[in-house]
């Protein structure tokens, strides 16, 4: 088996982990670095994102108003001190990412502009067109590539940890192109493998984002944290799960339903404000929690417009005219032609509320490092925890790079600090080996009927039934012990491809026992959750009780037996828990 | 929903077992709103779990699922089967790139030249993060915005007639990018680049055929990026041998 030494691995290539990488390359280029990634840095789902990254830098704005649309917006579940470290360094990264090339759209004078988005006082949110995601993820990848001592493995599918001694002491990991297994030394590892929407069957998740991360630092017993905080988007293509980005309603775009009703303003985000003049932190720019949960209460009440994709309300972006349009939204406008045959323009889009992101992760400190000594995580796959129960939107393209580069640092001063961690190779061998071995048995398995695709569909009917917008008891018992079964029943499952080049079926199959423990994860969280917060609503807890909750879930892996959930208090430094107010009448 | 059934022809390569790449048939109940990844992952949940592609976004930004579909360079997440008739669809890895395995080039070819042309900010004068942005108008942006959203999905070399008969030449994408860092503002790097890019394999190979841009699923038109490059390069020979005291 072939063995790669290095001082620092990073597991995924995306914003957050190219961003480590780099932080660590500039930082010390004697350093020697591992950037393993499941595909090409460029294909990572960070490309996706289109709104916008925010970061105050306008003179109207501050710190203090960044600090409480964020803290507000997730509810008071946010570690405070961190979302402080954030809220300083965004700015920082933001002006960092635009000397590095990022094509940023621009005011008459050249300055970066800022537009509006949801549950913000005021409009802080950098923007790249609507592809801002995308020219994030190729200007880190292409600065990437002046650093000779980053050194990339793409195309390397990580399967285990390896932990001796207490510490994280690498990983091992299959190159696809040749089937082989690499055992990767390191005294630090970085996860920064992104989130895991694909445990829903709907979702803007690209088919990459299983958990894969989530779930060796999971195994690896490093607790996840939050994970019952799923945010939906409210506006998604109904076909596909396509989103169109909150930047449609920070240019002006609203929501009606079957009657053409601007029905926001029946949920506590009015009152109605005019077309064309967008109010911030009301109507269309409440949070994202809140308008899914005004979607379905809509379909409740029978206002929303059968599809053959299911029922779905309307974004009107008509008023904005197609210059506008064509200036600030041109990716989505060809999305919405495309692949729902609707031009914005002239007609309105049916959309509907869609998986989009998870709150929760691997468990870290304001540092990036988690319980496991040698382990740091950045990005989705991580809870830091700066989002609480409901992520601001343009946040999280901020906080890979801000949590990215802490990381690295991180890790750096880690690996080059006083305890002087060295690696075990000989135990790292043996685990390497193990590894090995239970590739090796799943080609060996006998077929018990079981397939990929039927335990997936399965998975994902279930975290919809039970696990979605709203929740109660029995349907989240149901999805528990349905998840709890299908985790038990996937050993069922027989390799049909025997072949070692870049063989998908067994990534698939990798891939799906990643998802299966997270959703576990998800589902047990929310059952033991009796409250509603955030992204989390109980039909049967419907307040938020601070007194009892208040704190983080942790959920700790016990093998095939069902996680063991635990709390963690927050951290509060300056806000106390209040009333969110999205209602424009009080701004 | 109509339903409608489709043949997929798919070349099929596995270097542990085929001496030679082969066709396989599968009949797909197709959707009428699907794409041809929709059929694709069809085949793969329900009729063979076997064949091996590459797929994410589903939303064509992240360029990885592009294939040859009936000989064409395509985007299989936006190539809607409402615009293929017939009853039949041949799909084949990209042309020009050797075959991993199925549905998979190796890309190793242009990941080396995408490094080698050097697609990152060189500034003109190294200035710190704390003194801000540095100020571009919208105009500047414009300039260059069209070259930025390349998504690498490799479409405009598996189009490009030079590069299938020479490897050598750097090929669209690649050159897109360089002209991408050399119109920006914020750059000082062209001369550096142009040391790779002036080199017989750089612009001079490209016959300007233009069938990278026809086949490009974002605009980026690599074919004019080229077409530009040569003039940019041409002024430069000019000012060097007849104006040296101009040059550089």
């Amino acid at each position: 088996m072939e063995t790669i030494q290095s001082d620092v691995v990073i597991i995924g290539a995306g914003g957050a982990g190219l961003r480590a990488a780099i932080a660590l390359a500039e930082t010390d280029p004697g350093l020697r670095i591992a950037l393993l990634s499941k595909v090409y840095p460029m294909r990572s789902h960070t490309c996706a994102a289109e709104g916008g990254a925010a970061g105050v830098i306008k003179g109207d704005d501050s710190m203090d108003l960044h600090f409480g649309d964020t803290v507000g917006g997730g509810d008071w579940l946010c570690d405070q001190d961190a979302v402080e470290y954030f809220i300083d360094q965004a700015p920082k990264e933001l002006t960092q990412l635009e000397h590095w090339g990022c094509p940023w759209s621009r005011e008459k004078d050249g300055s970066v502009g800022v537009r509006p988005f949801g549950g913000m006082k005021i409009k802080r949110t950098w923007f790249a067109a609507d592809k801002t995601g995308f020219h994030l993820l190729h200007t880190l990848f292409q600065t990437s590539l002046k650093y000779e001592s980053i050194r990339r493995f793409d195309e390397v599918f990580t399967t285990d940890l390896i932990v001796a001694d207490g510490r994280v002491q690498g990983c091992c990991a299959i190159e696809m192109r040749s089937g082989e297994m690499i055992q990767f030394q390191a005294p630090a590892v970085i996860i920064c493998s992104g989130g895991a929407g694909r445990i829903f069957p709907f979702t803007t998740n690209g088919a990459i984002k299983t958990g894969d991360g989530m779930a060796l630092a999971y195994r690896a017993g490093v607790p996840l944290k939050d994970m019952e905080f799923v945010q939906y988007h409210p506006t998604g293509l109904p076909s596909t799960g396509i989103l169109l980005t909150e930047g449609c309603r920070g240019e002006g775009g609203v929501l009606r339903n079957k009657d053409g009703y601007r029905y926001l303003q029946d949920y506590g985000m009015g009152p109605e404000t005019p077309l064309g003049e967008p109010v911030l932190k009301t109507m269309e720019l409440g949070p994202r929690d809140r308008l899914s949960q005004a979607f379905w209460q809509e379909q409740k009440k029978g206002n929303t417009i059968p599809t053959k994709w299911g029922d779905c309300v309307y974004l009107d972006l008509r008023h904005l005219g197609e210059a506008k349009i064509n200036e600030r939204l041109p990716f989505v406008r060809d999305l919405a032609k495309s692949y729902s045959g609707v031009d914005m323009v002239t007609d309105m889009v049916p959309i509907r509320p869609v998986v989009h992101y998870m709150m929760g992760g691997i468990h870290t400190d304001i540092n990036a490092a988690t319980p496991l000594p040698g382990l740091f995580a950045a990005g989705e796959c991580a809870c830091v925890s700066i989002n609480g129960a409901n992520r601001l939107g343009s946040n999280s393209l901020t906080e890979l790079l801000v949590f990215g580069r802490r990381a690295g640092e991180s890790a750096l001063a880690y690996v080059r600090g006083d305890s002087k961690p060295t690696v075990d190779t000989a135990e790292a061998g043996r685990q390497a080996a193990a590894a090995q071995a239970r590739i090796q048995a799943l080609f060996d398995r006998a077929d018990g009927g079981e397939t990929i695709s039927g335990i997936r569909d399965e998975m994902q009917h279930t975290m919809e039934e039970g696990a979605g917008i709203y929740r109660e008891e029995e349907p989240l018992k149901e999805t528990t012990a349905k998840v709890a079964s299908l985790r038990a029943r996937q050993t069922g499952i027989a390799l049909k491809d025997k072949s070692k080049v870049f063989n998908t079926e067994l990534t698939a199959a990798l891939e799906l026992g990643s998802m299966l423990d997270v959703a576990e994860a998800v589902a047990l969280s929310a059952l033991n959750r009796k409250e509603s917060r955030g992204s989390h609503q109980r039909l049967d807890y419907v307040d938020r009780d601070d007194k009892t909750y208040l704190k983080h879930s942790m959920a700790h892996y016990q093998g095939e037996e069902a996680p063991r959930i635990d709390y963690l208090d927050v951290v509060i430094t300056k806000s106390q828990p209040g009333v969110r107010d999205y209602s424009g009448a009080k701004s | 929903m109509s339903e409608r059934q489709i043949t997929f022809e798919v070349l099929r390569y596995n270097p542990e077992t085929d001496d030679k790449p082969w066709v396989q048939t599968y009949s797909v109940p197709c959707q009428e709103d699907w794409v041809v990844l929709d059929a694709i992952n069809y085949i793969k949940d329900h009729l063979d779990t076997s064949l091996s592609y590459r797929w994410s976004c589903h939303m064509a930004v992240c360029g990885s699922c592009g294939m040859m579909v009936n000989g064409e360079p395509t985007l299989s997440c936006k190539a809607f089967l409402r615009d293929y008739k017939g009853s039949k669809i041949r799909v084949e890895p990209l042309s020009h790139f050797p075959i991993e395995r199925d549905l998979v080039v190796v890309l190793d070819d242009f990941m080396g030249k995408l490094q080698s042309v050097k697609p990152y900010i060189i500034p003109k004068k190294e200035k710190p993060v704390e003194e801000g942005e540095y100020k571009q108008t919208p105009r500047q942006l414009k300039n260059f915005k069209q070259y930025t959203m390349c998504i690498n999905c490799m479409l405009c070399y598996a189009a490009c007639p030079q590069y299938g008969l020479n490897d050598d030449f750097i090929g669209p994408a690649a050159l897109a990018l360089t002209h991408r860092y050399n119109l920006d503002s914020r750059d000082g790097g062209r001369s550096q680049r142009q040391e790779v890019v002036a080199q017989h394999e750089g612009v001079w190979e490209c016959s300007f055929v233009g069938a990278c841009s026809e086949v490009c699923p974002k605009d980026v038109d690599p074919a004019g990026a080229i077409q530009q490059m040569k003039i940019a390069s041409t002024v430069d020979w000019y000012l060097e041998h007849l104006m040296p005291w101009r040059a550089k």
